[in-house]
C-alpha cells in the first residue's frame, strides 16, 4: 500500500504580534545558560493527510489554513507538502 | 425581553447568565443548544463563558463553525442584539462579528478576580443605565483576554466609539497596572460598528447579587431590558 500524500501547515504569529509564550521560552533558555539566542517565537504545525487521488488540493490546504487553522488577525501561515 | 443562552460543548457559565435573567431579571429565557438551528424568538443571545470544544485550536475557533452560530451571525446582521461574554467574546471576534483577536494574557497566568472597568460609552443598548465614565465592578476569569488589533483599526474602534470598557483603577484612571492581560488600550469590552454586538471579557452575569460581591452586572441587563421592554406583564397572574 503506498502512503498518502501530506501537507504541514505551519501558523506562527505574526511580525510585531506579542509572544509572551515564546518570550518566556527565550527567558527560560537564558537561565538554563544558553545565551547563544537572539529571540524566541512560537507557533503550531498541522499535518494533513491527504486522501488518494484528490485533486486541486493547493486551493483546498490554502482555504482551511484560512479559515480555521490560522486566524488571519494575528497569525501567518506557510504550507510544506511532503511527497 | 425574552433572552437565548448558547450552550456549547464546554460552556460553563450558561446557568449563570440563564439564572441572571430568570431569577434576577426575572424575564423570559431560554437554553440554545450548540447543534439547534433555532433561536426560539431571543430578543438577546448570550454566547456565555467557558472553553467551548475545550478551546482546541484557539478559544472560540471550533465553536463559531457550530449550527446555532449561523443563526446568531444572520440575528447578528439583522440587528439583532448578541452579548458574547469571555469565551462568547472569544466565539465572537473569531467568526467576524467583532475585530480584532484575544490572545493569551501577557503574563500567561490565568486571572480571576474582580476588576474596574470604565464606561466609555453609555449610549448603546447595553450600556444605557451607565454614564459614560462611570466605574463598574466586575470580576474576570480568563488566560486569553489580550485583545490586539492593528493600530489603524484600533483608532476606527476609538473614533467610532465602538470601545465599551476600559480597565481601570477603582477611581476610573486607566492605568497599565489597572490592565489584567495587556489589551491593547485596556480594552475590556468592544462593540461592533451597527452597536448591536457586545463582546467583553469580564462577566456581568457573575455581578448581580450583592452576596456575589458586586451588584454592578445588573446594569449590564437592566440597560437591555430598557432597550428591549420587558415581556413580562405586570399585574396579570
Amino acid at each position: 500500500m503506498t502512503q498518502n500524500e501530506k501537507a504541514t501547515v505551519f501558523v506562527r504569529l505574526k511580525d510585531g504580534v506579542l509572544d509572551p509564550q515564546g518570550e518566556t521560552i527565550y527567558k527560560a533558555l537564558l537561565q538554563m545558560g544558553y545565551g547563544d539566542f537572539e529571540s524566541v517565537r512560537s507557533g503550531r504545525f498541522f499535518e494533513l493527510e491527504i486522501k488518494a487521488g484528490v485533486e486541486d488540493i493547493e486551493s483546498k490546504i490554502d482555504e482551511v489554513s484560512k479559515k480555521l487553522l490560522s486566524n488571519p488577525v494575528i497569525e501567518s501561515f506557510s504550507v510544506e507538502r511532503n511527497r | 425581553m425574552k433572552v437565548g443562552v448558547v450552550t456549547f460543548p464546554g460552556s460553563n457559565c450558561d446557568y449563570d447568565s440563564y439564572a441572571a435573567v430568570k431569577h434576577i431579571l426575572n424575564e423570559e429565557v431560554e437554553f440554545l443548544w450548540h447543534k439547534s438551528t433555532e433561536l426560539k424568538d431571543s430578543d438577546l443571545v448570550i454566547l456565555p463563558g467557558g472553553f467551548a470544544y475545550g478551546d482546541y485550536l484557539r478559544a472560540g475557533a471550533i465553536a463559531r463553525f457550530s449550527p446555532i452560530m449561523e443563526k446568531v451571525i444572520e440575528f447578528a446582521h439583522s440587528g439583532g442584539r448578541v452579548i458574547g461574554i469571555c469565551n462568547g467574546f472569544q466565539v465572537l471576534t473569531e467568526c467576524g462579528l467583532l475585530p480584532g483577536a484575544l490572545m493569551r494574557n501577557r503574563h500567561l497566568r490565568f486571572s480571576c478576580k474582580f476588576v474596574h472597568l470604565r464606561v466609555e460609552n453609555s449610549e448603546t443598548d447595553f450600556t444605557t443605565a451607565c454614564e459614560t465614565g462611570e466605574v463598574l465592578k466586575i470580576p474576570i476569569a480568563h488566560g486569553e483576554g489580550n485583545f490586539y488589533h492593528y493600530d489603524n483599526d484600533i483608532k476606527e474602534l476609538e473614533d467610532n466609539g465602538q470601545v465599551a470598557f476600559r480597565y481601570c483603577t477603582p477611581g476610573g484612571d486607566i492605568t497599565d497596572a489597572a490592565n489584567p492581560n495587556g489589551s491593547i488600550n485596556n480594552i475590556a469590552g468592544i462593540l461592533n460598528a451597527q452597536k448591536n454586538v457586545l463582546g467583553m471579557m469580564p462577566h456581568p452575569e457573575r455581578a448581580v447579587e450583592d452576596i456575589l460581591g458586586s451588584v454592578d452586572g445588573l446594569k449590564l441587563f437592566e440597560s437591555l431590558r430598557s432597550s428591549i421592554g420587558s415581556s413580562v406583564k405586570v399585574g396579570h397572574p
